[in-house]
């Protein structure tokens, strides 16, 4: 669509302006103003440069935390987005099934979040859940809350649980979009099933999938809730990612600058992921 | 985007005889594809009961008492019980964390959306002095970790002595929710043609009368989804409401991870109050089923 040029639209913007600049800008002055200056308590500050951004980029801790993060991130995207294109391809398209599926679906999606660590927390008990218990009878020793390996299982499960449907639900968006004659056209060409998938849906779907990806990759990237219900990040830190490891700083500890510094490196990261979907978003919009 | 629509769109205007023909077409050809992969059911089947297992096992323990969930393992339960609801509908302790979590999530709802809509309707139509950028910067405000807006959120509405309202939880979910609610109006709006806005300007109309009387009832469906999903946003969210309230606001949400700390005995109740949790989204989610993906993806499908 043409827009015309109006700088009077800016009246228009401007309480959104105002509410995110209150609810964004000032909050993360104050990250800014902590994570160069120092204390010794007694509300007594003093200039500390970049000491702070030093010791954190410099950290085993933070290291480790980001290492997880990132590997948490590669897992749910490895699974959840070609899970979520099998599940999409196979939906029904018409009659009675098609809201059943996507309410049924979407319902995950809808719960909060800690309660979605709640209910993982009890299914996965070994006395009263059901997952738990199961295993257990098929001599599994599975117990999330000592074994590392059990605990990052438990959240990984848990995540494409909670987030899988996004994607089944983007991509069935796209998919239903295709028109019919494309379909035909590929049945006259005698093409394969995998053809009519790779020449025809893909093509079709590939918007939706890049948003899905940038969106699960994002969300996960900021995980906190759900972990923390489950594991509380342990055993150890196993489970420790960026997020719970920036409250522990903050809230827990109380470590201003260092906590201070931790969010900005976050935050920038973040922006520049968020800079990437941006860009994304308006090339194929502008081809649209 | 749904699939009648998408068959209306196609066949309209042409003779009945020829759609229902149409139709039978459709028809064969999705039995077929069904012929194609005979079991194609089987996988979104498996998966929704994938799905719905945990949440069954939720719904289950929470009409058990805790002697027969610690007890006897059963698939359900074999003396149903609904004291599990009664404790929470009589302790106040307990039905006030509902009646807090929804005071908040709906000022944080109203709030976003009345914001929102005059902003929106200036990204769809006009060009603007760094309106891409500011565009953008409302995008990172969605992605901006929580986490790390805790701590200096607490010190903000300290200051301002609002820690444990209702207001200062609305406010600060609108960190994440404004954002939202703009882009996704802002996809709706983009669906509207523009000649509508300049017909109405030379029929005579006002802007503040165009808005509520005519473009509004327009994109009423977006104005629902976006209020669904500031709605929803500000509900499932724990780490801020937790972090900005002590008793008198304190949402659902804070209140049961309390109880799974502390006894950590009480597991009918807890499983009660999950489950109460999920209906609002239960209830609302056959109204927007079509919309969904479009919300999630800040209406960009």
């Amino acid at each position: 669509m043409e827009k015309t040029w109006n700088n009077k639209a800016w009246f228009m913007v401007l309480p959104v302006l105002l509410l995110v600049a209150f609810s964004a800008v000032v909050p993360l002055m104050t990250v800014v103003n902590y994570s160069v200056q120092d204390t010794f308590g007694n509300n007594q500050f003093f200039w500390a440069g970049t000491d702070w951004f030093d010791e954190i980029l410099h950290s085993e801790r933070f290291h480790a935390a980001l290492g997880r993060n990132l590997i948490f991130s590669f897992i749910i995207l490895a699974i959840e987005i070609p899970l979520g294109i099998i599940i999409a391809l196979n939906m029904p398209r018409k009659g009675w099934g098609v809201p059943v599926c996507l309410v049924l679906m979407a319902l995950p999606l809808l719960i909060p979040w800690n309660v979605v660590g709640t209910i993982w927390q009890v299914f996965g008990r070994t006395d009263i859940g059901l997952l738990g218990h199961t295993l257990e009878r098929l001599g599994i020793h599975y117990n999330y809350v000592q074994n590392p390996m059990h605990a990052w299982v438990t959240v990984i499960i848990m995540d494409i649980w909670h987030w899988t449907s996004l994607v089944v639900l983007l991509c069935y968006a796209g998919l239903v979009s295709i028109p019919d004659a494309f379909y035909q056209a590929a049945k006259i060409d005698g093409a394969s099933r995998w053809a009519v998938f790779r020449y025809i849906q893909l093509p079709k779907m590939n918007r939706v999938l890049l948003i899905a990806v940038l969106l699960r990759f994002m969300d996960s990237f900021m995980i906190y809730t759900e972990p923390f219900v489950v594991t509380g990040g342990g055993p150890g830190n196993s489970t420790t990612f960026l997020s719970i490891d920036l409250v522990k700083m903050a809230v827990g500890q109380f470590d201003l600058g260092p906590a201070a510094a931790m969010s900005i490196i976050y935050f920038l990261i973040i922006l520049l992921l968020s800079w990437v979907f941006y860009t994304v978003m308006t090339n194929y919009d502008a081809e649209r | 985007m749904s699939v009648q629509n998408d068959t209306l769109a196609r066949t309209s205007g042409r003779p009945e005889a020829e759609q229902r023909q149409i139709d039978k077409a459709l028809a064969r050809r999705m039995r077929k594809r069904g012929d194609e992969s005979r079991f194609w059911w089987l996988i979104p089947t498996l998966y929704i009961i994938f799905l719905m297992l945990p949440i069954y096992w939720l719904i289950n323990m929470s009409f058990k008492t805790n002697q027969e969930i610690l007890g006897a393992f059963s698939l359900w339960p074999q003396n149903p019980t609904l004291n599990n609801y009664a404790v929470i509908f009589t302790d106040p302790s307990w039905y006030k964390g509902y009646i807090n979590s929804i005071i908040y999530v709906v000022m944080n709802t109203v709030i976003s959306v009345l914001v929102a809509l005059p902003a929106a309707y200036a990204f769809s139509r006009y060009r603007f002095l760094g309106d891409k950028h500011l565009f953008f910067w409302l995008l990172t405000n969605r992605m901006a970790p929580p986490a790390v807006f805790a701590l200096p959120f607490f010190q903000l509405y300290s200051a301002f002595g609002l820690i444990d309202t209702h207001i200062a939880v609305a406010l600060a979910h609108c960190l994440f929710n404004v954002p939202l609610a703009v882009w996704i109006l802002e996809g709706f709006m983009s669906g509207v043609p523009k000649e509508i806005d300049e017909t109405a300007y030379i029929d005579g109309y006002s802007f503040p009368r165009f808005f509520v009387k005519i473009f509004v009832p327009l994109i009423a469906s977006g104005i629902g989804v976006a209020a669904f999903f500031c709605f929803m946003f500000s509900w499932v969210e724990l780490l801020i409401a937790r972090t900005l309230t002590t008793t008198a606001a304190k949402p659902i949400a804070a209140i049961m991870t309390r109880t799974v700390s502390a006894s950590g005995m009480d597991w009918g109740v807890l499983a009660a109050a999950g489950v109460l949790t999920i209906i609002p989204g239960a209830i609302v989610i056959y109204f927007v089923r079509n919309y969904i993906a479009k919300g999630f993806a800040l209406g960009r499908v």
